[in-house]
């Protein structure tokens, strides 16, 4: 299981390795934003993508479009873990595809229940 | 500029109004049209100085409050750190990085603390289960002299490894450091954001009042509303209270439920 983590802020992505590692996933690499994580996932056979929404450069929301309309990563199971909490954003997120959506701040226990919810729907 | 300035301007001002009006009406009553003139000439004279002096003032103060923003440092190292920024935006850059050097210290001290958490306690239940075996009169005399031994390697362990957890403990303590320094420049650029507001006010008060003592009109431009959803995001929500916020997890699960998911 490889999976792309994407957070402006090193220590969210930091916080998010180190949960995700708790929960049994080792392979997992970093981009700072969607500019730099979409040629990581064109090229690099990833089973799961984990982004934040407010970045500079290419938001979340951009990645997450991006994504939907890539024919090879289409069906790449995103989770969003966000600050972005307001119900038109979080509506318009499972529109675009979104497989999952994690409001910041958040427990490990939330984002394992999330990331466990989406792999027994994936599979 | 004190206010009581500005009350001693305007009541200066008004005198200067009266007599001058007063003046105007004298000449009018005598039919002096041309002293009547002058009058009126003079009259717009004291409002053009009064507007004048209104927008110096703003502009003094506003400068001044611009100049005032600075931050008092305990001791040298602050001192010169503090003294480098010379605007807003430095301050607040300077708070994500004290933020972000705490953050990563105390991840560093979590990451080494946890592996000496979960040694001991995998070193515990090895040992209990050959307690058990012991009490159970299980054990042969060679395993126990082993037991004994490993129990006495265990002991000293504790101690060691519990002395280290209590120094990163203490570490990961003194890594909240930045919340003292980075609250007062966030203070410190609030107030200074409260202090722009009001003379922006002030300014926009002020505005009004030239548009309406020179009678000018302007194009109400209604701003149009636009609600879509911005893909840049709007960052975090500070007043969950609002009815189109969610107030925390349990929020988003029920709202993507009753969209099907």
């Amino acid at each position: 299981m490889k999976i792309l983590v994407v957070d402006d802020f090193s220590t969210m992505r930091r916080i998010v390795r180190n949960l995700l590692r708790d929960l049994g996933f080792n392979n997992i690499e970093e981009a700072d934003d969607g500019n730099t994580a979409l040629p990581m996932l064109r090229n690099g056979k990833f089973d799961f993508l984990v982004t934040d929404w407010n970045m500079p450069g290419m938001s979340g929301m951009e990645l997450l479009q991006a994504v939907r309309a890539d024919e090879n990563l289409k069906h790449l199971p995103i989770l969003m873990v966000t600050a972005e909490a307001k119900r038109d954003q979080i509506v318009a997120a499972a529109q675009a595809g979104v497989n999952g959506y994690v409001v910041k701040p958040f427990t490990a226990a939330v984002l394992k229940d999330k990331i466990e919810k989406i792999f027994e729907r994936v599979e | 500029m004190s206010e009581l300035n500005r009350e001693d301007i305007t009541e200066e001002v008004a005198d200067e109004l009266k007599e001058h009006a007063t003046g105007l009406k004298e000449a009018l009553d005598q039919g002096n049209i041309s002293e009547a003139m002058q009058r009126i000439a003079e009259l717009g004279e004291v409002r053009d100085r009064s507007l004048y002096r209104e927008v110096g003032r703003l502009t003094r103060s506003l400068h001044e409050a611009l100049r005032n923003f600075e931050i008092k440092a305990e001791n040298r190292e602050q001192q010169e750190e503090l003294s480098k920024m010379a605007d807003a935006s430095d301050r607040l850059d300077y708070v994500v990085q004290l933020t972000s050097r705490s953050a990563n210290k105390t991840m560093d001290l979590v990451e080494d603390t946890m592996p000496v958490a979960s040694n001991l306690r995998e070193e515990a239940n090895a040992i209990r289960e050959d307690w058990g075996r012991l009490r159970r009169r299980e054990m042969k005399p060679s395993e126990f002299r082993e037991l004994y031994r490993r129990i006495d390697a265990f002991l000293d362990r504790i101690v060691s490894d519990s002395d280290r957890l209590h120094g990163n403990l203490s570490e990961i303590l003194l890594a909240q450091d930045f919340q003292d320094l980075t609250g007062q420049v966030i203070q410190r650029v609030t107030s200074l954001v409260k202090e722009v507001e009001d003379h922006l006010v002030k300014l926009m008060v002020m505005a009004s009042d030239v548009d309406r003592i020179t009678g000018l009109v302007h194009d109400q431009e209604e701003g149009s509303q636009e609600d879509a959803v911005s893909s840049r995001g709007e960052g975090p929500q500070i007043d969950d209270s609002q009815q189109d916020v969610v107030s925390g997890q349990d929020e988003v699960d029920d709202l993507l439920s009753s969209l099907g998911f």
